[in-house]
């Protein structure tokens, strides 16, 4: 039956071009920020103010920045934070909200009520300006704005996984296992959760996305990752200062964020795709 | 005969293009015109325009042209009578007495008299009063109004920057002031002034539009309109510049070396750089155990190079500073220890003090303790902003971490300088004209909100900043202030950066602009933009 | 009445959502370091104990937190909103009131040019499923999705005011001589200062709204109904607008309620970028003045907008759907 599940699974991956471009750029931005030591050319905060400015050459294909620092390496290097900061944030996002949807699911009532208000007035405000709101208390640094995305950013997940349950616990199996004596807990975590995986996964796939955009949008205006830290966000924010000049600069981080983002879009519609029958069929 | 035409244009271009007043004057027999408005950038809005309680640079600007001060600068920064025609000083050099010009009126037809004078001097000497500028009028005796014409005052001991003081800040219409409570005036957003222009407007955040003063005693401006476009981003601005909607801004240093060589750009606008009036630091709050060793900071210094940051961020267009004056004043000591760039050196000096790395981990430590610090800088100023990555990268390979930390203007200054909540700050100073420096090097400055603000205390400096503004005599002077900036080069309580140059850009329409020591803005009234070339036509 | 009873319902939630946002609002606040007064009350170092005392005692700083709570919601309901710490002191409301018109503005706009766009679009895709045009505007729709608003706006900029010099690149109007200008110049000056951040602010909403629009179209074109008025002979035309599209147009109302939060949330972003005096540059402003008194101002304002948005967005459904109309039943 599983392994069934799995091979039409992947059969209707496989068959979605946009999803496996999807898992081949999110491979190959993983790889990248991994190994950015071994592949940046340069160190990314080497200064060489003989060079400033330059336009892409083969010595540096995207080009020097203001302080003559090689843009490619900064673009390298600048992965693995858009991708430590997306991962990190979606992860503290996903188990908020895995738990507040998976209690407010299962125990249902005034506490299902009162964590769905909440999820409705979270909904409320524009993320940016919440985040904003609270980084300007809080001192901008890279772990901040992780956290700040992340607790802006669970009530999606919170009502995918309500939604779950709610439709999870009148099953069979879930039955059995409290009629065999398994506790509320027990239930509630190795019986209905690994359930509920697939639909989490596709949103927080599509979630590190827009928390990689939020922190970009962050840098970009100065209240997020700090230098001389590369970030695609603030190294836009140097992009725009010389507009004119010198084009690379806005050009490529920006294009950065574009493909990654694109990249893990596209891997979670084509991950929802292939995990919902439905949608399968069209 | 096309050829010919040709060449006749040529000839015109050449002469439109020859630099100065002559060339203009010969283009244009008639003299000067009247009318049209020049638009000028700046980054930030003014707060306030009572100058005594304004302390940003844009507040002053617009003040500056709303009220003069009794005397003022010429182009070739000697003082000169303003609103007073003259002044004596006595044989002991402890009296000054101005004998203000007859019939200048303020904006509301009321008689400018010594009445004024004395209010503002009254007011800004009140402790009541929220003013940085108090200082150099707190020297004085005894001051007072003999007549109508006449104002006199009497310092305690001789004081050198004593006419220089009276340049600015002081002149206020004490008639609509006089008994009233100056922080709550409406005169801070709607000034009745005296000077060449006069508010006309004022839009916060966007615009400050000034007209002119057509009473103004030494003739009113040839301009009609100085309008000030309050533009945040330096990008935009240029962008607006190019665009046609701005007639004249500072360029940065690249804008000015990669952005200006455009045919369009040469045929509209004209460019001028001269050293600027300012420097740039590195300050140490010298109340942190981090800083306290004279070594440490010297070591900092010789871990910094100058040059590379000069260009890196000024792309060649400054000078490095050795101390806090800029290297054409008369005042300036050539001989001090210098800082040339010397990592081993640096590292030497920090082992001496005890910082080794002794963990390993690349950075030096002293007690278990990492050597690392955070440098403040105010948001929006790139060049500061590269200083400080530059800074922050060379210390690193001396072991020392650095953090860097922009912080919006206000807040940098109400929330971290004047609450001394930082480790080190880069920070500009802009330079007056007189060597006095009592204000920001005198251990009796080391308040909250006063200018001394790294906490600096040496005792020969402090006596020799007392002796300095008490002595008249040049020679003397300038081995007072000598000796100052050897002691500070040697202590480096602050690591002196560079002096920037001034890159100002100007529509090609103005005329009458003529550079000077004094820079290009000190005759702004008597630029004109010939009838013919006129671009804003006032209703 | 079904309407009316369901309106009554959609409004009586509001409130326990209204007081949520005040007490999330209220909680931030006080996570600042020390009290909102400290800041103020440092400013002033003329300031004693005593007095320091008695401002405490006027804001109200020395009552339980719950009265503090209660005294600050009662000051919100006029409007109230304390005073701004920058050296203008302006009642926070005032700061507020002249830049939210400018933001509306600019966000109604933008969603005009959402619907008028993606609707079509998305309506397009679904009809001609796996066309060229379909897969085409597929991609588009990915890659408008994924772009960063604030780079678009850069390469616009870049492309429109720099290097075509078509359109201006920042404020609302041009300034010299606008004050002379006639009526319709005037408009004219606005749309041309307003073309690109309309542009830049719309673009993620646009290419979410006409994905969803699709997906919507394709499983409306699935159902019996349709597949009975084609039986019937219908003309192609019409089977689509008037049957499929009526109904694929509701869950795209509840989406247009959803998504009010993230395009107010891009105004910080296109405000700053291109210089609008809008509520986003305030909330930008004052993030980096840390003017807090300012920024929860914002805040609030902000999501009630959004709850007012959600509103509509609920009506505008209700007002649609035969069914809620005649049940007064919430959806979803």
């Amino acid at each position: 039956m599983a392994s069934e599940a799995q091979e039409s699974f992947w059969s209707g991956f496989r068959r979605n071009p946009l999803a496996v471009s999807g898992l081949a750029l999110v491979t190959v931005l993983a790889a990248v920020a991994l190994a950015a030591p071994l592949i940046a050319p340069y160190d990314p905060s080497a200064i060489d103010t003989f060079h400033i400015l330059e336009p892409p050459s083969l010595a540096h294909p995207c080009g020097t920045d203001t302080l003559g620092r090689d843009c490619l390496s900064r673009l390298i290097y600048g992965a693995r934070i858009s991708l430590f900061v997306g991962f990190v944030a979606v992860g503290i996002a996903t188990a908020v909200g895995t738990v507040l949807g998976a209690v407010a699911g299962f125990y249902g009532g005034w506490i299902d009520t009162a964590i769905m208000r909440l999820v409705d007035v979270m909904l409320c405000f524009p993320t940016i300006f919440l985040i904003m709101a609270v980084i300007a208390f809080l001192e901008p640094s890279i772990w901040n704005i992780m956290v700040v995305i992340g607790l802006t950013g669970w009530m999606g997940v919170a009502r995918l996984v309500r939604a779950e349950f709610l439709s999870l616990k009148g099953r069979d199996f879930v039955l059995a296992a409290r009629i065999s004596g398994a506790s509320n807990a027990r239930i509630l975590f190795s019986h209905i959760l690994p359930n509920a995986i697939a639909p989490v996964l596709v949103a927080a796939t599509l979630g590190v996305g827009n928390a990689i955009l939020t922190e970009s949008a962050l840098s970009f205006l100065g209240i997020g990752v700090q230098p001389p830290t590369p970030s695609w966000g603030n190294m836009l924010t140097e992009g725009k200062d010389n507009l004119e000049i010198a084009w690379w600069l806005s050009l490529y981080p920006g294009l950065a964020i574009l493909i990654t983002v694109l990249g893990y879009n596209l891997l979670g519609e084509g991950l929802r795709d292939a995990l919902d029958p439905r949608s399968r069929r069209e | 005969m096309r050829w010919m035409a040709a060449a006749a244009a040529f000839v015109v271009v050449l002469l439109l293009q020859a630099p100065g007043a002559a060339a203009a004057a010969g283009l244009d027999p008639v003299g000067p015109d009247y009318g049209d408005a020049i638009v000028v950038g700046s980054i930030g809005d003014a707060s306030n325009l009572i100058p005594m309680l304004a302390s940003d640079a844009t507040s002053h600007e617009i003040a500056g042209y709303i009220y003069p001060g009794l005397v003022k600068y010429d182009k070739d920064l000697n003082l000169v009578g303003e609103l007073a025609k003259g002044w004596e000083i006595s044989e002991d050099g402890l009296t000054i007495t101005f004998h203000l010009r007859k019939g200048v009126r303020w904006e509301d037809g009321e008689e400018f008299t010594s009445a004024d004078v004395l209010y503002g001097f009254e007011t800004i000497t009140d402790p009541k009063t929220p003013t940085a500028y108090a200082g150099d009028f707190l020297e004085v005796k005894k001051a007072e109004a003999p007549d109508r014409y006449t104002f006199r005052v009497t310092y305690k001991e001789p004081f050198a920057p004593a006419l220089s003081s009276w340049s600015n800040v002081v002149v206020l219409p004490s008639h609509l002031l006089k008994g009233k409570e100056i922080t709550k005036s409406p005169l801070a957003r709607h000034p009745v002034g005296i000077g060449p222009f006069r508010l006309k407007e004022w839009k916060s955040q966007e615009r400050i539009v000034l007209e002119a003063n057509p009473g103004y005693y030494d003739g009113r401006p040839y301009l009609d309109r100085y309008v000030m476009r309050i533009i945040p981003d330096p990008a935009t601005m240029f962008l607006e510049l190019k665009s046609g909607g701005l007639d004249w801004m500072g360029l940065s240093p690249i804008q000015y070396s990669r952005q200006t060589d455009t045919r369009f750009f040469k045929e509209n606008f004209k460019k001028y750089k001269y050293l600027s009036f300012s420097y740039t630091y590195l300050g140490y709050n010298l109340r942190s155990p981090l800083f306290k060793d004279k070594r440490v900071r010297q070591a900092i210094s010789y871990a910094i190079d100058k040059e590379e940051i000069i260009r890196g961020v000024l792309l060649g267009y400054g000078v490095a500073a050795t101390g806090p004056y800029k290297p054409d004043a008369w005042y300036y000591n050539p001989h001090v220890r210098r800082y040339p760039y010397d990592p081993e050196r640096a590292r030497e000096l920090l082992e001496e003090a005890g910082w080794v790395d002794r963990d390993g981990d690349g950075w030096l430590d002293k007690d278990g303790r990492r050597f690392s610090f955070t440098i403040i800088t105010n948001q929006g100023n790139s060049l500061r902003a590269n200083t400080a990555q530059i800074i922050q990268y060379r210390l690193k390979q001396v072991g020392i971490e650095v953090k860097i930390r922009p912080i919006e203007w206000t807040a940098f200054i109400n929330d971290f300088i004047d609450k001394r909540r930082f480790e080190a700050v880069i920070l500009g100073w802009t330079l007056g004209q007189d060597p006095d420096l009592f204000d920001i090097w005198h251990s009796s400055k080391t308040g909250e909100k006063q200018l001394n603000f790294i906490g600096y205390s040496n005792p020969e400096v402090d006596r020799l900043l007392v002796e300095g503004r008490h002595t008249f005599a040049r020679e003397k002077r300038k081995r007072i202030y000598g000796r100052i900036q050897e002691i500070l080069a040697e202590e480096q309580p602050y690591t002196f950066l560079y002096v920037p140059m001034a890159l100002p850009v100007i529509h090609r329409r103005f005329r009458g602009i003529e550079p000077a020591p004094a820079g290009i803005s000190y005759n702004l009234i008597r630029w004109w933009v010939p009838k013919a070339e006129q671009r804003y036509i006032m209703p | 009445m079904g309407f009316l009873l369901f309106l009554a319902k959609r409004l009586l939630v509001l409130i326990p959502t209204f007081i949520g946002i005040t007490l999330i609002s209220f909680v931030v606040m006080h996570l600042a370091p020390g009290e909102p007064m400290t800041i103020q009350a440092d400013f002033n170092p003329k300031m004693t104990p005593e007095m320091r005392e008695r401002l405490r005692a006027q804001y109200g700083l020395d009552k339980p937190l719950m009265v503090q709570y209660a005294t600050w919601l009662k000051g919100l309901v006029r409007l109230d909103l304390g005073r701004s710490f920058s050296a203008d002191r302006r009642p926070v409301w005032d700061k507020i009131k002249e830049r939210l018109p400018v933001t509306i503005l600019i966000n109604l706009l933008s969603m005009g040019l959402i619907f008028a766009v993606a609707i079509p679009l998305g309506v397009r895709s679904a009809v001609k499923r796996g066309s060229a045009f379909d897969h085409m505007s597929t991609v588009l729709v990915f890659v408008g999705y994924a772009a960063p608003s604030f780079w678009v706006a850069l390469l616009l900029m870049l492309l429109f005011g720099v290097k075509l010099g078509w359109l201006p690149i920042s404020g609302l109007h041009s300034m010299m001589g606008y004050g002379e200008m006639a009526g319709w110049e005037k408009a004219l000056d606005w749309a041309r200062h307003l073309v690109l951040p309309v542009l830049v602010s719309s673009i993620g909403g646009l290419a979410g709204l006409s994905r969803y629009m699709r997906s919507s179209m394709l499983e409306v074109l699935r159902q019996d109904y349709i597949t009975t008025a084609r039986a019937k002979g219908l003309p192609e035309k019409k089977v689509i607008y008037r049957h499929a599209l009526r109904n694929a147009l509701l869950p795209v109302i509840t989406i247009l309620g959803l998504s009010v939060p993230a395009l107010i949330g891009g105004s910080v972003i296109f405000e700053s970028i291109f210089a609008i005096p809008g509520i986003g540059q305030l909330m930008w402003k004052s993030v980096m003045a840390r003017d807090y008194p300012v920024l929860m101002g914002n805040l609030v304002i902000v999501s009630v907008l959004t709850l007012l948005g959600n509103l509509l967005a609920d009506i505008g459904y209700a007002l649609a759907d035969p069914r809620i109309r005649a049940q007064g039943e919430e959806g979803g």
